[in-house]
């Protein structure tokens, strides 16, 4: 328990890496990523449908996004682990991120999904 | 005055959950913005890294509660497959939607963007809760790990914002109703 008041501000600790942010952002971005991509492809391949069918109520929806989440949080451990003390260029691993980010926003978009 | 228990988890998901986030999402972000920019010097205390540490949690539960309620409890009711010649569709609001070609588009573009987009919502935010957790105030020393943040703290906020208008206009078009009915007042009658 720090021995400063609540009112204290305390110096930032300048040492710590950006790793495990880094591997929270890109982790994030793939994981959005993989849900659009699954989305489509169990929109467009019935045996990819039948498969995402996890719980029948909800459909192909229950199995898009727990694989989705299932992947993000997967790499998540795994980037979290690998990049835990290292310092990465953290403005191209966050474009690369939001790229994939955006990408999934639009590609959810049932006419853009359409396309494919 | 009456609802229906399938009303009121509509009603709980979209005016609840989903309205509370999309409050809480312009509050966090100005704070996150301002507080925590590389150029500020105005120091950050514990009590500030704390209440947008609680701030950041309540919104990534607010966030999984909503589409989990969605997803799990509502989704079901709204594509339940009504028995062969049914005639009245309104317990079944996708068929509802789908045998009018005026309204259609609500399921075919908004429920189909609705259903996934609102999934983007919770991994961001909890993605935002991470980072700040292990973060905090030293944010301002990685100033491209914040603009990520915010920057996916902003997609989730029109994410939620898309999932939200469609799941009013969806339910105003087509109500998910049904179950027991709920007595909540008398109201004056004529």
């Amino acid at each position: 328990m720090s021995s400063q008041s609540a009112s204290t501000p305390k110096p930032a600790a300048q040492a710590m890496t950006n790793g495990s942010g880094a591997a929270a952002v890109l982790a994030a971005g793939v994981g959005s990523f993989s849900l659009a991509v699954l989305a489509i492809a169990s929109d467009k391949l019935p045996a990819i449908k039948s498969l995402m069918n996890f719980y029948r109520p909800t459909g192909p929806l229950s199995g898009v996004t727990t694989t989705a989440v299932f992947v993000w949080l997967m790499l998540w451990i795994v980037l979290r682990w690998r990049w835990r003390d290292r310092n990465l260029a953290m403005g191209r691993v966050g474009r690369v991120a939001l790229v994939l980010l955006v990408l999934s926003l639009l590609l959810t978009f049932p006419p853009i999904a359409d396309l494919f | 005055m009456e609802i229906t228990t399938r009303g009121l988890w509509t009603l709980v998901h979209g005016m609840g959950f989903g309205a509370l986030y999309l409050l809480a999402c312009s509050g966090a972000l100005v704070e996150l913005w301002r507080r925590y920019a590389p150029n500020d010097l105005s120091p950050v205390t514990e009590r500030d890294e704390a209440l947008l540490r609680w701030y950041l949690l309540s919104m990534a539960v607010l966030a999984w509660i909503t589409v989990l309620t969605g997803t799990y409890i509502i989704y079901p009711w709204y594509r339940a497959v009504p028995p062969v010649g049914t005639v009245n569709l309104t317990g079944y609001p996708q068929r509802l939607l789908l045998s009018n070609a005026a309204t259609g588009g609500w399921h075919s573009i908004g429920m189909e963007w609705k259903e996934h987009v609102a999934w983007l919502v919770p991994i961001s935010i909890t993605m935002a809760f991470a980072v700040f957790n292990k973060h905090r105030r030293n944010l301002r020393n990685h100033p491209e790990l914040r603009a990520a943040v915010l920057s996916f703290m902003m997609i989730s906020f029109l994410a939620a914002g898309i999932a939200g208008f469609f799941g009013a206009m969806l339910n105003k078009h087509a109500p998910v109703e049904g179950g027991q009915t709920i007595h909540l007042m008398q109201g004056e009658s004529r």
